[in-house]
């Protein structure tokens, strides 16, 4: 889906836990979440941690859209 | 024949712990066969005996790839099998990629392996220099072919006998080349396949043309404060009661919905129709799919220009390429109409 949405000149960026697969797949701003059911927040904290936590997740995403990239990236923490 | 051991590698779920909400379960291995290893037994030749099985949530493998293969390798290097098998994996993503870890594993300790996966699986492009990976259905419908093909692989591997390409013992190309005798020479063959294609008659090529599908990146945006951004989702967020019915696996559809005028998603009004993850986290918050409150707000601070007023959503989970493609496909058209130039896409 990444794809498809890239090849019509749309940046994108793929927000995703097993980041293996979105380079399998051929994703090129790839920013890693938190976990598989919930890859953009962490129920394990208390809700304003929690909107914090995704809060930065999100801003790296805008992040890896403002970054000129060549090739494959993954936007590591 | 000397006999030899074989090991098991299966998910909570075919390892019988348990569905979706035991998938972080960490590695635990048993001294017997177990689900599908009864099967498969059952295909493999006398002398090989599955010795031990090795069961992984697939959540808790692929969110701890390092400590998950850390145990895997010990428990294999204590069970010191002849051959490992993995799976079968079908269509299941996650269940692929940790199947394909295994075999790779495997590989570096020197034991052959061997798998069976349906050829859209990540888990196929990711691993298969290292193993075996027998060709499947989508679905564990698709047991009953699996288990004899790959019982009759793995009994070879065990027992050291050459394995024949892939055609001919049912595995998924590994994108490795023999070299063999042929009764003609290249010219000659490749004229015979000229005429066959000219006659419309049927013909194997002997060196399929790799096929690499890459995007180029897009330009970096500038200035996001100048422009809309979009979420789209594999991740099965919907509005509560899934109104289009978007299927839990194999998705024939997408959605399109409003989140104008809101700030947040609650759990009032969305839940997830993903049938591939536990879903309780998503429908106790779908911003954690959906970061529609973490997004409104960087709209109030000027981050971003503005929130585009609908999301996209599908359910990511044994879906084939081709409809997640058309999916996309129709999606981006949409969204390059609307001015749209930047989306961020969230899978689970």
């Amino acid at each position: 889906m990444v794809k498809e949405i890239e090849r019509k000149g749309i940046a994108v960026v793929h927000v995703c836990t097993v980041t293996p697969i979105s380079l399998t797949v051929g994703a090129n701003r790839i920013v890693p979440a938190v976990a598989i059911p919930h890859p953009l927040g962490n129920p394990k904290l208390n809700p304003q941690e929690e909107f914090t936590l995704r809060k930065k997740l999100v801003e790296k995403a805008l992040q890896a859209l403002t970054t000129p990239v060549s090739e494959q990236h993954v936007f590591e923490s | 024949m000397e006999a030899k051991r074989v090991v098991v590698y299966l998910n909570q779920f075919f390892g019988q712990i348990g569905g979706e909400d035991k998938a972080d379960t960490p590695p635990q291995s048993v001294a017997k066969a177990v689900g599908p290893g009864v099967g498969l037994q059952a295909n493999l030749p006398e002398n090989c005996t599955i010795v031990g099985t090795i069961i992984c949530g697939d959540g808790y493998f692929n969110e701890n790839l390092e400590e998950a293969s850390t145990a895997v390798r010990q428990m294999l290097e204590e069970f010191a099998p002849h051959v490992v098998v993995a799976g079968p994996a079908f269509n299941a993503g996650r269940y692929g990629m940790a199947c394909g870890m295994v075999g790779k594993i495997a590989h570096e300790l020197g034991i052959p392996a061997v798998s069976g996966m349906y050829p859209e699986n990540p888990g196929v492009e990711a691993y298969r220099q290292y193993l075996y990976i027998i060709e499947t259905g989508n679905s564990a419908a698709a047991m009953r072919s699996a288990l004899p093909a790959m019982g009759k692989l793995a009994g070879k591997l065990a027992n050291g006998e050459p394995i024949g390409p892939p055609a001919e013992e049912g595995y998924l190309s590994r994108g490795i080349r023999k070299n063999v005798f042929a009764d003609k020479r290249g010219s000659e063959r490749a004229i015979d396949l000229l005429l066959q294609k000219l006659k419309g008659e049927p013909f194997t090529t002997e060196y399929p043309i790799p096929h690499f599908d890459r995007v180029e990146p897009a330009a970096a945006i500038s200035d996001l404060s100048q422009v809309t951004v979009a979420v789209v989702t594999s991740g099965g967020i919907v509005p509560k009661g899934n109104p289009d019915r978007i299927e839990a696996s194999s998705a024939s559809r997408y959605g399109k919905y409003s989140i104008a005028g809101l700030d947040t998603l609650t759990a009032e009004g969305f839940e997830t129709a993903h049938g591939g993850y536990d879903p309780v986290y998503a429908n106790q918050n779908p911003n954690r799919v959906v970061p529609v409150d973490a997004l409104r707000e960087l709209e109030k601070e000027g981050k971003i220009g503005r929130l585009f007023p609908y999301f996209y959503t599908t359910v990511g989970n044994g879906t084939s390429v081709a409809n997640a493609r058309k999916y996309a496909a129709e999606i981006a058209a949409e969204l390059v109409n609307e001015g749209v130039q930047a989306v961020i896409l969230t899978s689970t």
